[in-house]
């Protein structure tokens, strides 16, 4: 296909893939206010960036395996209660993103474009990440739709799912995977500070036209796929980081979809 | 503390067995160097209503976390009739509005229920025409009729509930267990419950526990209401509670709340 060679072509497919998963991942972490959890989880994508370079394996999955592990930490913490979430948040959050910037620094030898990783990058999109995005993104989806009504239940009430026999557990072990699955592929298009717009503004703007939790999932993947077409299309015109025009495209849709009334049944 | 003998269930007669749903022996649970519960001996049995009481922070919602296997205790025994059915309302609920969910949704979140199984449960709690409703705009009251309703979709043998009334109005109270009485008889289903109140529970429960970490005492709720344990527990801070009931005082408090000799 000719229009793979063209780096903008590429950077608009992996894109669009990238919105498709994180609309109905982007509503579970809306519903259950994780996004300060997805947060934390993306910025610490960088040190997976890092560890990736230097133990030269697909910096996808060694941002996979990075962000999955702060979760598992995080989930450990939150379960013994001994400090505040936001408090721990906060504190692996930025320790992770500031070891990340040091370790890459320190690798001199290599040539990182360290605002690419931050803020996303349209020509770094190779055919190879194509790959990664559409069969990643068919996994998680496929996940995502063997775990959506244990999700849904749990998300309604913890224990009472719990007592209706969903291994609760499990379930947001399950979600933390696919979080981190989401974070790992759409690092680069929309970059690590920006990852977790892409999940929680199409959705959220998607909130207003929705009256079930899969209309909303929808419409977070339409307002998804809009918001990465037009900022890739800006970003191509005015030559800037595609990432933050990414995320302006979608506040805009966000902003205009609160004008229109909450939608009652 | 002293009235250890006094709190000794008296477990059914054995030829009845089969009526009992649920039963536990000296059950424990430590949290850490806290003891949460301590030496819980109760039984509810079929078509019984049995209402656990206590201050805040006493254990009630701990217990049937405990009753229902969502926390394994240290020590003691729970016997379950075999595959008994339990229909759960748990302590607040609450659905945030970016969450779009309808009441027929919820209603099927973990079963396959028909929409004519859901739309008879809604209408026994008195709810069908909220049927399509989305749940964050469904008042304390409704809200807490739908998640009743819900429960009765299991056809449940027991029914666990953990503050019934909680953000009821007031009249809307006593509505409420009035209906979860009604529920009892059409199921023929036993009923353990957690309130913090014994006034309002009186009328529409058989037995009350009054819990605080071990039961200080049980009974029929007039006589729980007038043991020295429960006026002990109560007295500091539900004077006016028990005011409802003047006709059953033989002391008077001191402001502070301490019972004062006549």
């Amino acid at each position: 296909m000719m229009f793979l060679d063209d780096f903008f072509w590429r950077a608009v497919i992996a894109g669009m893939g990238v919105a498709i998963v994180a609309g109905p991942v982007g509503c579970f972490i809306v519903w259950r206010r994780m996004s300060y959890l997805g947060d934390t989880m993306a910025h610490s994508a960088l040190l997976g960036v890092a560890f990736g370079i230097f133990l030269e394996v697909n910096l996808m999955l060694g941002v996979f395996v990075v962000s999955l592990t702060v979760a598992v930490l995080l989930f450990i913490f939150q379960r013994q209660k001994q400090l505040a979430n936001d408090a721990v948040l906060g504190t692996l959050s930025h320790a992770s993103l500031a070891l990340g910037i040091l370790l890459i620094s320190l690798m001199v030898w290599v040539r990182i474009d360290l605002m690419g990783f931050l803020f996303g990058d349209i020509l770094a999109v190779n055919l190879v990440d194509l790959y990664w995005i559409y069969g990643g993104g068919f996994l998680i989806l496929l996940t995502l739709l063997w775990l959506w009504r244990p999700l849904l239940a749990i998300t309604f009430d913890n224990e009472l799912a719990q007592a209706e026999g969903v291994s609760v557990l499990r379930v947001q072990l399950v979600f933390m995977l696919l979080i981190s699955a989401v974070i790992a592929l759409s690092m680069k298009i929309i970059g690590i500070l920006l990852v977790t717009s892409l999940l929680i503004i199409p959705v959220s703007a998607a909130r207003r036209f929705s009256r079930t939790p899969e209309q909303m999932a929808l419409g977070g993947i339409i307002i998804g796929m809009a918001s990465v077409g037009l900022g890739l299309g800006a970003s191509m015109q005015i030559d800037t980081p595609s990432g933050p025009l990414i995320v302006i495209a979608a506040a805009l849709f966000f902003f205009a979809a609160n004008l229109f009334p909450l939608r009652k049944f | 503390m002293s009235s250890n003998k006094e709190t000794t269930v008296d477990f059914p007669q054995t030829e009845n067995k089969k009526q009992i749903l649920l039963q536990t022996q000296n059950l424990s649970l430590l949290v850490g160097e806290r003891k949460l519960l301590s030496n819980i001996s109760l039984t509810v049995s079929k078509g019984e209503i049995v209402t656990v009481i206590g201050p805040n922070g006493a254990g009630k919602t701990t217990l049937l976390r405990v009753l229902l296997g969502l926390i394994p205790a240290n020590s003691g025994s729970i016997f379950k009739k075999p595959k008994l059915r339990i229909g759960y309302l748990p302590q607040k609920v609450s659905v945030d509005p970016i969450l779009p969910l309808s009441v027929s949704r919820i209603m099927n979140l973990t079963g396959n229920f028909s929409s004519l199984q859901i739309e008879n449960a809604l209408e026994e709690t008195g709810v069908d025409s909220l049927k399509n409703k989305p749940v964050f705009q469904l008042s304390g009251g409704e809200f807490q009729r739908v998640m009743l309703a819900r429960a009765l979709l299991r056809s449940p043998e027991l029914l666990v509930l953990d503050e019934p009334v909680q953000g009821v109005d007031y009249m809307g109270e006593s509505e409420l267990y009035n209906l979860i009485g009604n529920l009892r008889k059409s199921h023929g289903c036993g009923v353990l419950m957690v309130s913090h109140d014994l006034h309002v529970v009186m009328a529409s429960t058989d037995r009350v526990l009054c819990l605080n970490q071990h039961i200080c005492c049980e009974g029929q709720p007039e006589d729980v209401s007038r043991h020295p344990e429960y006026l002990r527990l109560f007295g500091l801070d539900s004077g006016s509670a028990l005011a409802i009931y003047s006709h059953h005082h033989d002391h008077t408090h001191h402001l502070s709340g301490d019972l004062q000799e006549e």
